[in-house]
This record gives C-alpha cells, structure tokens and sequence, in this order.
C-alpha cells in the first residue's frame, strides 16, 4: 500500500541532509514499527509523508496504492487516506473541536466524491466514538486542543483518525507524554482500527508502546536509513541493549 | 505658530464650503460654541501627534474625494432579517419613506431638527456637551465641527427596556456626498437600548455619537461599515456612564479607503462597566485607524477594548488605545488587547497602546501582536483534509473571535460572522 523508495529528503532552509535513501513497504492490514534514536529521521519521514513544508525531497518517491504522495498537497493526501497522529498536536484557538472535525470529515468525502453528513449523522458518530476514547461532550466542545492534557491530546489524535477512517495512519510518537493508563486507552483506540485495509506506521522510540499495538514488522532506522528490519523480537532486544549494539553491528 | 496657522487655515476652509446650519434656542448656543472651540483650534495635520499615523488631509479637505458606489445584488441587507426600528439616511439625509415611523414603547425618538427646534429638550445636556468634555486632554476638531455643522440625526431617549433594536442605515448614492450626522442618545436609570449602525453612508462621511448611560442603564452598539472600497469617514462615539451601567460596542469595517473610529468614553459612576470592541478587515486599498480613550474616574469600574485586524495586499490598520485611570479610582479593572493578522508581506499595522494611572490599587493590562497565520496550525488542519483555502479562513475567524465574543446578542454576533465568512469568501472569489 505505501511504498517508499530511496527516499533522499533535506531541509529546505539549511543544506542538512535528513533522510539518505530510505525503503520501506507497508502493506495493508500490517503494523510496521520504526524505531530509532533521537534524530535519526523519523519524525522527518512523517512530515515528509503527511506534507508538511521546509522539507526538499531530492530524490527517490512514495507513492499509496501507486498515487504519488510527493506531488500532493496536504489536504489532497488526506483526502487519499493518508492520517499523520502528531508527536505534539497543535493548539488552535477559536476553533471549536467539533467544527474543526466536522469541516474534516465533510471536506474529505466531499473530495472524494461522498455526500456530506449531515449535523444529526456526525453528531451520532462522534459521541459514540468519543465514547470508546473516554472523551466527555465538554472537551469536544472546546477549542481544538486548548488546555487540553497531553494525555487528552493524544486521544483527541486518535479520535480524528477514528472519525477520518484512514487507510495510511503514521503515529509519529504517540506514547510520549502518556501514564500507562492513558497509553493502554490510547492503544486500545488504534487497535480498534486495525483492519485487513489500512495500514500502520508506528514511530516510537521505546518498546512499551509495542507491548500494546503489536507490530509485525520492526524497522530500526538510523542517520536516515532504515539499517534493520525484523520482527517483534527486534523492538524487544533494545528495550534490552539500547542502540549501540545494533548501530555496531551494522557499522 | 506657522503650524497653529496652517490647521486654523484649515478649518476656515472647510467652513468656507459648508453652508452653516440655521438654528435658534439652544442649538443655536451649542452650535456657536463648538465654532468658536474649532475656530480656535483648527482642524488636525499630519504632524499632530494624534494624527501620526493616519493622515488626515482627506478628512478635513473642503471638498470630499469622490467615492464610487458599490452595489452587489446579491447582498442581503445587513441586520436585514433582525426585527428593528429602521431609520434611514440616503447620503447623510434622513429619509422618511424609507424609514419606519419614529415610534416605540420604552423609547422617544425625534429627528435632530426636531429636538433643536424646542424650547425646552433634554437633548441640551447631551448635544455637544460629551464632545466638548471629550475635548481634554487630546483635542478632536472634527467631532467639534461636527457639533458645529451637522445637518441631520436623531435623538433617542430610551426610557425602559426598549421593545427591539434601532437600526440606523446609512446608504450611499452619490459619489460625491458629504455627510455629517450627529446623533444623542441618551439612556435612563434602568433602561435598555441596542443601536444598530449599518452601511456605507457617503463619500465622506463624519459621523458623531454621544450617549448618556444614567445609572444601571445598558446601551449596545452593534455596527458594520460599508464595503463601498473609496469611501471615507471619520466617527466619533462619546459615552459617559452611571454607577452600575453597561455600555458594549462592536465594529466590523470591511474595506473603505480610510475610516478613523473613536472613541471616548468617561467612566463616571462607580461599578460601570465599558466594553468596546472592533474587527476590520482590509485588502489592498484600506487605511482603518481604532483610537480609543476610557477614562475612569470612580471606583470599581471595568472597561476592556479588543480589537483585531486582518490585513492583505497593502492594506494598513492602526490602534491607538488608552486607558486613564485618574487618582481615586480605585479598584478599576482595565484591559487592552490589539492585534492584527498580516496575511502578507505588504500589509501594515501600527499600534500605541498607552495606560496612565495615578491610582495605586488598580489592575490594568495591555498587549498588542502583529502577525502571520500559524504555519503549524494551518499544516494540523490541512493534514485532516481541510482545504488551504478553508483552512486560512478558519484560522482568520478564530484570530477576531475574541472580538466577536463582545456581541452579547447570539443571532446578532451570527450576523455579523456571517457576513465575515461572506468577505472572505468573496476572497476566493
């Protein structure tokens, strides 16, 4: 479904490298993990993937379900199912959550030729959602996550997805800032929606996260390149050993 | 002295094209004495620090700049599906036909001339008298020859809770009109009034508005302003509140080549409580000037001012904001924000917020920001499939929301977003 190949991506501002020729297929109905240490690019790949700008892809292409996602802008990519949880979700103030999810829903089926929902149908649909995600009618009244904890953050993200139906969902960090209850609520959301169509890239940098969404595949990446990849057992050994072993031996 | 010179030339001049208005009686005292102040001050220049950043020369020109009409057909009268008492002026001229007859429980209306030509009116204590004590310790010369000149308006005395809003509408036919109205509000212990203001009024338009807030009386003002884009106007709105009184005004200017509000508001009885709020939106041609004076001079009172700017392609806002807070007043609660949303590179926005306290135990804030759209909130909302062009619009409504929330009516703070999300539509267009 998604498929990378050798992704060269620098910053559009400075002359720095970040991603140097990465590859990487996710296949629907599968769970790829990519772990790695603090700036080996993998929150760079999400961005990268979801359209954000200040990025330059120099060379190498990612296309879903053979569209090519590069070429996209970001609304476009979400339209194609593309679904980026943030590491930190963004406070926007003034605009109400409800109307802020209710504009996404509409604007991607509208895209993709749907018929609108009406108030009544979305209604429904959110606070049954809402409900799994223990999220209360005052936060979805507020504004887009304003005074939101970080843990009510991360469900918000969650619930989007939910609400959005993506075929590509990309968690870039999404265990950091959680206790383990709000993790286990969190995870129980995107288990949820594992299904034989959509896919799933877990960026994390522990393993605990792993303990509750099981990966299939597990890629270490590393100074922009995906250096390993296996299976669960892999995010297991460097809970174990940290990086440094795996990072010698591939040195 | 060349300077004093030049601004009492000035005013001569403008004079010189006016033909002063015939009255007799009181109006005729209150008339004479604002010539005498403007003769004695003349009319503002550009090297008046008041006047720093707006030029006034448009303003105070003996012949008003021309200004094309603007019609789109398929707009809906603003306030048009509000029930209202409509008074409508055609180019400064009150129009009767048009304008529903001047009556309604709780409230007493007359056209100015009317009032002036009694003998005896309440309207004595209010017509040129806020101007005049509006007047210190900065002068404004065209609210003066305001006073002194105005050919039309209407006083309105409310004396309860007043049955539904007045509307003042204000239509644009000629392109070279000339309007200057004066109205007088005044309102009772106790009672209550909405005043609506809508549309683009003249040309030039000089507008002044002074309003008496007895003890526990409420006034609301609600006001949009034209969207003819080469008119002028410079307004002027003096206030003076009761102890326990509630005064709340809100502006939305959507383009006009060049528009200067003020306001001027005396905080005279204790435990009152002033809000005044503004949201301009300019692109391309637009000079918007907000200048704002609350005084407050008893104890316990509370004013706040928001104004919010959304400014393209050239367009320039101004602020100039104070709050004074003179000895005595203690336990005042003052608050100032000013903000503007610059959309591009070529748009501009100067602002002056000033306190000046001689109380000690007050608590009074100010702040001001100039800006561009969240690059990161934009990128959150496209990222979930909204368009860039929706996206930017919902990000412009949440900047003048805080301004927006100053309405304290639901289906008239509705109106006014939908014709908000209207101008940005037409954006696109």
């Amino acid at each position: 479904m998604l498929e990378i190949k050798n992704l060269h991506v620098k910053l559009e501002e400075e002359d720095k490298q970040i991603l140097k020729g990465v590859n990487l297929t996710v296949e629907a109905g599968r769970v790829h993990a990519i772990m790695g240490p603090n700036g080996s690019g993998k929150s760079t790949l999400s961005y990268v993937l979801s359209g954000r700008d200040g990025y330059e892809v120099t060379e190498g292409a990612a296309t879903l379900n053979g569209e090519d996602l590069l070429g996209m802008e970001p609304e476009a990519r979400a339209a194609a199912g593309v679904f980026l949880a943030f590491q930190y979700p963004v406070e926007i103030p003034g605009v109400g959550n409800m109307t802020f999810l209710r504009t996404a829903v509409n604007a991607q089926r509208k895209a993709r030729g749907q018929e609108e929902l009406s108030a009544g149908d979305f209604l429904k649909l959110v606070r049954e959602k809402a409900k799994d995600l223990k999220i209360d009618a005052e936060m979805l009244k507020r504004p887009v996550n304003v005074g939101f904890s970080g843990g009510e953050k991360k469900r918000n993200e969650i619930l989007q997805m939910a609400m959005l139906e993506p075929k590509l969902c990309i968690l870039d960090e999404t265990d950091s800032g959680l206790d383990v209850d709000a993790m286990k609520l969190v995870a129980d959301g995107v288990n949820a929606l594992r299904d034989a169509n959509r896919g799933f890239l877990v960026i994390t940098h522990y393993q605990r996260l792993l303990n509750h969404i099981k990966p299939d595949v597990v890629h270490i990446m590393a100074d922009g390149r995906i250096i390993k990849t296996g299976g669960p057992e892999l995010a297991l050994e460097v809970e174990k050993n940290g990086y440094a072993d795996i990072l010698a031996e591939v040195a | 002295m060349a300077l004093a010179q030049a601004k009492i030339d000035a005013a001569e001049a403008r004079l010189a094209a006016l033909s002063l208005p015939e009255s007799t009686g009181w109006a005729q005292t209150a008339r004479a004495d604002a010539l005498a102040r403007l003769r004695a001050m003349g009319l503002p220049g550009r090297r008046d620090e008041y006047w720093k950043y707006t030029d006034p020369s448009s303003l105070t020109a003996p012949e008003a700049p021309r200004a094309a009409l603007f019609s789109d057909p398929s707009d809906a009268p603003v306030f048009g599906e509000i029930d209202r008492l409509k008074i409508v002026f055609v180019d400064g001229i009150f129009d009767a036909e048009a304008s529903d007859p001047l009556e309604m429980a709780g409230i007493e209306i007359e056209r100015l001339d009317a009032a002036m030509q009694a003998d005896i009116h309440w309207a004595k204590d209010v017509y040129g008298v806020l101007e005049a004590r509006g007047q210190s310790p900065v002068e404004r010369p065209l609210a003066t020859l305001n006073t002194a000149c105005a050919t039309d308006g209407v006083v309105i005395r409310a004396t309860a809770r007043a049955e539904k809003p007045v509307n003042l509408i204000y239509l644009h036919k000629s392109e070279s009109s000339d309007a200057i109205l004066h109205h007088v509000v005044k309102i009772e212990s106790g009672a209550e009034l909405t005043v609506l203001e809508n549309g683009p009024a003249a040309a030039r338009f000089n507008k002044v508005m002074e309003v008496e807030v007895a003890d526990g009386g409420a006034f609301h003002h609600i006001r949009t302003q034209g969207r003819d884009h080469e008119r002028r106007a410079v307004t002027h709105l003096f206030a003076r509140l009761g102890a326990e009184s509630l005064f709340k005004s809100f502006t939305m200017t959507a383009n006009g080549v060049m528009t200067r509000n003020e306001a001027v508001i005396e905080m005279a009885g204790d435990d009152a409580s002033a809000h005044i709020a503004g949201a301009a939106l300019g692109d391309g041609e637009f000079h918007h000037d907000d200048t704002v004076f609350i005084t407050h001079d008893a104890l316990n009172c509370e004013s706040r001012q928001v104004f919010k700017k959304v400014l393209r392609n050239g367009a320039t806002g101004v602020f100039q904001g104070k709050i004074l807070v003179k000895a005595g007043a203690q336990k005042t609660d003052g608050y100032q924000i000013s903000q503007s949303l610059l959309l591009d590179d070529d748009s501009q926005f100067y602002a002056k917020p000033e306190l000046e306290i001689y109380a000690d135990d007050v608590a009074c804030s100010h702040g001001s920001t100039t800006g561009a759209i969240d690059e990161d909130a934009l990128f959150y909302l496209r990222s979930r499939g909204v368009p860039l062009a929706r996206a930017q619009d919902m990000l412009v409504l949440a900047f003048l929301a805080e301004a927006i929330e100053e309405i304290a009516d639901e289906t008239i703070a509705d109106e006014i977003l939908a014709r908000l999300r209207g101008w940005l539509d037409r954006r696109h267009g």
